[in-house]
């Protein structure tokens, strides 16, 4: 027949192409760095920090940067530095748990609404119910009414995520279940479950990888807002939010104190999507054209 | 008479030092002429005329040769003069008229634009044109079908605005990718006989690519037959249906089907592994105020089946054939009406009921490259239809590598994934996959259609051989008499839904009764040639006309 191009996905790409993708454009590169360094910081942060980040010394109070305050002091005399780095690690897990249990939560009701019709309208009215909720609001109520700690700041930040997942999910087993390899594992007798598994959801992997980081970037900067909100995390552990909640009354003395957390925090968000934009280019070199709705 | 167009050693590589894919292909028109470009996939003739268009798609380049049409040189002409050139001087006609028409836009004003972006004729001016133009190509009410949308005409319709796009500025050269292939047989004759007709009025040059030896023998004044990128030959279509100078020619030609049905087999008295009586399909859609509308997709369709034999559904799209093929292997739920596969019935149980039944009825898909998950290995995907029904994996394994060879592919193919093999053997793997159920009853639906014909002759063979060896009854679902004619024993012919013949083949094909059937007969391209014999079916000895 004539040169049609083959409508079934190709093989996604192997892991192995990491470097290829980090390669792919100085921008990339440097992001990737920046990123690397964000979470290396995170990890090392009690043998990186020249101070502790949580002992109050009153005389040193808002000091502007010198050789022992790298970056000056807050309003309660901790060193701003090393409460950066510190603030990182909360940030990070915040960012990497939602994305993890967004994706899977979502995986497992998409596959379901894609591929069972009778739960299909339940599951997704519910889901556009909750994304009719702009998810700042839907995190403040869920913290509110259940109090503060890291893990409720986790589920209040997740929850609101889930439903984007799930549509991306339904929408590729929905194209991916009239496939006719599909139909001939229903002809050759499989199990909903094995459908499920092994010829749907490997579908999902690429566009749930590219989703993962947006999602990831997003708990960021939800976290930073709820805790410059004072919804977030209690105020006496180091996050980059709360470390801009407390700088904001004294901005005219010592600015360094929201400004240096804001940009570790859009540098964090920044270099996040655009590794996250590379490894979509890679995976699905066909989103790359429209972009993902976000 | 000059030559319109001339191609000269184009060569055309993948981007960036890739492979040649075009290899040096020489090419020319006469005013008036109907060139044919025949091939297989992958030879290169979408290429060559898309680089004729300057619309190569961006990961391919040019590295040599000239086409120059009218004297004037193509592949150096600025992107302005070419957008001049297209439509006015030359234009083209694609396989898809549903995709290659803009959803949103309505047909008249797509057939307007043409006119507006190339005169500057005033709008009520470009109306009657285009109303006149419409009315060219024989389209019923043009003044309806001016401000209707692609999507509410038929599909014979759209190709029609098609043309009517491509030929109203009169182009001297008309160039024709496959403009028929996606369309019925019958609206295929139409459309033909509307080329061949705006030709000789417009003395049009057609460049007409396409894969099938019948609408070249419909429509060819010369053909070039293209192989890997390089001519193998080029002569008046009758010598070269007559004496093919290549051997590759030779070949293509040989296997063609025609429609001589094969030689009757004795009647059998093999048990009945399918019975289909009164099969009904409604597919229900309601409105949004709630008013239903039915579709009646299958009706009252009663047929048996049995051991060792092969049945052909034949009809154009929408006549029900896939329809019914998909209610007997349950992928979709009849409506009313009852399926029995040696004896049990199979229509009314439940989608978890009838798994235990499903080893009985298995299919064969039409598009290779989909019927095969693409990231499981060729052996994991045959085992996965035993291995549910408790036979273990390894025995499993074993019998998959059997089955490999038993469709003509080497054991080792079990590890390899499936785009590592051609469509033909991806078919042959899908075959395999169903035959691994060991199943009473083999449904193909259109299973060789996406082939080309080299490899579909080849499938085809398959088919027999495995049913001389195992005895398996075929549903052979199709919409090519030719196809039918190789492998039926029966042919039942569907139209809308409707059963409205059905008998043996050979007399179903030579003495078709009903109107419909005598029409898709009538309008299968090629009818008139016997390829394979390379001689026309007239002077063929009488004895062979009959299959006899």
């Amino acid at each position: 027949m004539t040169d049609v191009a083959p409508s079934a996905p190709a093989r996604p790409a192997a892991f192995g192409k990491t470097r290829e993708i980090f390669l792919s454009s100085p921008v990339v590169t440097v992001a990737s760095l920046l990123m690397l360094v964000i979470v290396l910081a995170a990890i090392f942060a009690p043998w990186l920090t020249p101070h502790d980040p949580t002992r109050l010394s009153p005389g040193e109070r808002l000091k502007p940067p010198s050789d022992v305050f790298w970056l000056g002091t807050d309003a309660f005399g901790r060193d701003l530095f090393s409460r950066i780095v510190q603030g990182g690690r909360i940030s990070l897990i915040i960012g990497v748990g939602a994305a993890v249990f967004a994706t899977f939560a979502g995986l497992a009701l998409g596959l379901v609404a894609g591929f069972i019709r009778s739960l299909d309208a339940i599951i997704m009215r519910i889901v556009d119910g909750l994304m009719a909720i702009p998810n700042i609001l839907l995190a403040i109520a869920i913290v509110a009414l259940s109090g503060a700690s890291l893990w409720t700041v986790l589920v209040a930040i997740t929850i609101p995520e889930i439903p984007r997942v799930v549509r991306l999910v339904r929408s590729v087993v929905l194209s991916a279940r009239e496939e006719p390899y599909v139909e001939a594992a229903i002809a050759a007798g499989s199990s909903t479950w094995r459908i499920l598994g092994r010829h749907l959801l490997p579908n999902t992997v690429a566009p749930l990888i590219v989703q993962g980081t947006y999602i990831c970037a997003s708990a960021i900067l939800i976290e930073a807002i709820l805790s410059f909100l004072g919804a977030g995390i209690s105020p006496e552990t180091p996050t980059w939010g709360n470390i801009m909640a407390e700088g904001r009354i004294y901005f005219q003395i010592n600015p360094g104190i929201v400004l240096w957390p804001g940009l570790v925090v859009s540098i964090a968000i920044l270099s996040i999507n655009l590794v996250g934009d590379a490894v979509r280019d890679a995976l699905d070199p066909r989103m790359a054209k429209r972009g993902i709705d976000r | 008479m000059s030559d319109l167009l001339k191609i000269e050693g184009l060569r055309i590589a993948l981007e960036g030092g890739g492979p040649e894919v075009v290899r040096g292909v020489d090419l020319a028109i006469r005013e008036g002429e109907t060139m044919c470009l025949v091939g297989e996939s992958g030879s290169g003739k979408s290429l060559s005329a898309l680089a004729t268009m300057g619309l190569l798609p961006r990961n391919l380049e040019i590295r040599g040769g000239s086409i120059r049409l009218e004297g004037e040189e193509m592949l150096t002409a600025s992107t302005r003069r070419m957008r001049a050139l297209r439509a006015t001087a030359m234009s083209m006609i694609f396989q898809e008229p549903m995709t290659a028409l803009n959803p949103v836009a309505r047909v008249g004003a797509q057939i307007d634009e043409v006119l507006k972006a190339h005169t500057d004729m005033d709008p009520g001016a470009r109306r009657d044109r285009t109303l006149a133009m419409m009315d060219a190509v024989h389209l019923p009410d043009p003044e309806r079908l001016f401000s209707s949308f692609p999507h509410q005409i038929s599909g014979g319709q759209r190709q029609r605005i098609m043309i009517a796009m491509a030929l109203i500025l009169r182009p001297r050269l008309l160039i024709a990718d496959e403009p028929t292939t996606a369309l019925d047989v019958t609206t295929q004759k139409q459309i033909l006989g509307l080329i061949r007709e705006l030709r000789e009025e417009q003395g049009t040059a057609v460049l007409f690519i396409t894969h099938d030896m019948g609408v070249v023998a419909e429509i060819a004044d010369d053909v070039t037959v293209l192989k890997l990128g390089e001519v193998m030959e080029t002569q008046p279509v009758e010598q070269l249906l007559r004496r093919p100078r290549t051997e590759y020619a030779r070949q293509l030609l040989a296997s063609v089907p025609n429609a001589i049905p094969r030689p009757p087999r004795p009647a059998t008295d093999a048990s009945t592994v399918l019975a289909v009586q009164d099969l009904r399909k409604v597919y229900t859609s309601s409105t949004l105020f709630g008013r239903k509308r039915e579709n009646t997709a299958a009706k009252d369709v009663t047929f048996d089946l049995k051991r060792g034999r092969t049945l052909g559904i034949v009809g154009e799209s929408g006549s029900g054939k896939s329809t019914v093929a998909r209610c007997i292997v349950r992928l979709i739920d009849p409506t009313s009406g009852s399926i029995r596969i040696a004896g049990s019935e199979i229509a009314t149980l439940s989608q978890s009921a009838v798994k235990p039944h499903r080893r009985r009825v298995q299919i064969v898909f039409q598009d290779p490259m989909r019927s095969l998950n693409p990231r499981l290995e060729v052996g994991e995907s045959i085992i996965e239809g035993p291995t549910n029904f408790g036979t273990p994996k390894a025995e499993a394994m074993e019998r998959a590598k059997e089955l490999l060879e038993l469709v003509g592919l080497p054991r080792s193919a079990v590890d390899r994934f499936p785009h590592q093999f051609s469509g033909g053997q991806r078919q042959r793997i899908a075959i395999a996959r169903a035959l691994a159920m060991d199943p009473d009853l083999l449904v193909a639906d259109e299973a060789v259609s996406a082939l080309d014909v080299s490899v579909q002759a080849q499938v085809l063979e398959l088919f027999a051989e495995i049913q001389k060896r195992l005895g398996v009854a075929l549903l052979f679902i199709t919409h090519d008499l030719r196809v039918a004619a190789q492998i039926c024993d029966e042919v039942m012919v569907m139209q809308r839904g409707e059963v409205v013949e059905h008998g043996p083949a050979a007399r179903v094909l030579a003495e078709p009764e009903h109107p419909y059937t005598q029409s898709l007969i009538e309008a299968a391209p090629g009818r008139h040639w016997d390829f394979a014999a390379f001689r026309p079916v007239a002077e063929a000895p009488a004895a062979a006309a009959r299959g006899g």
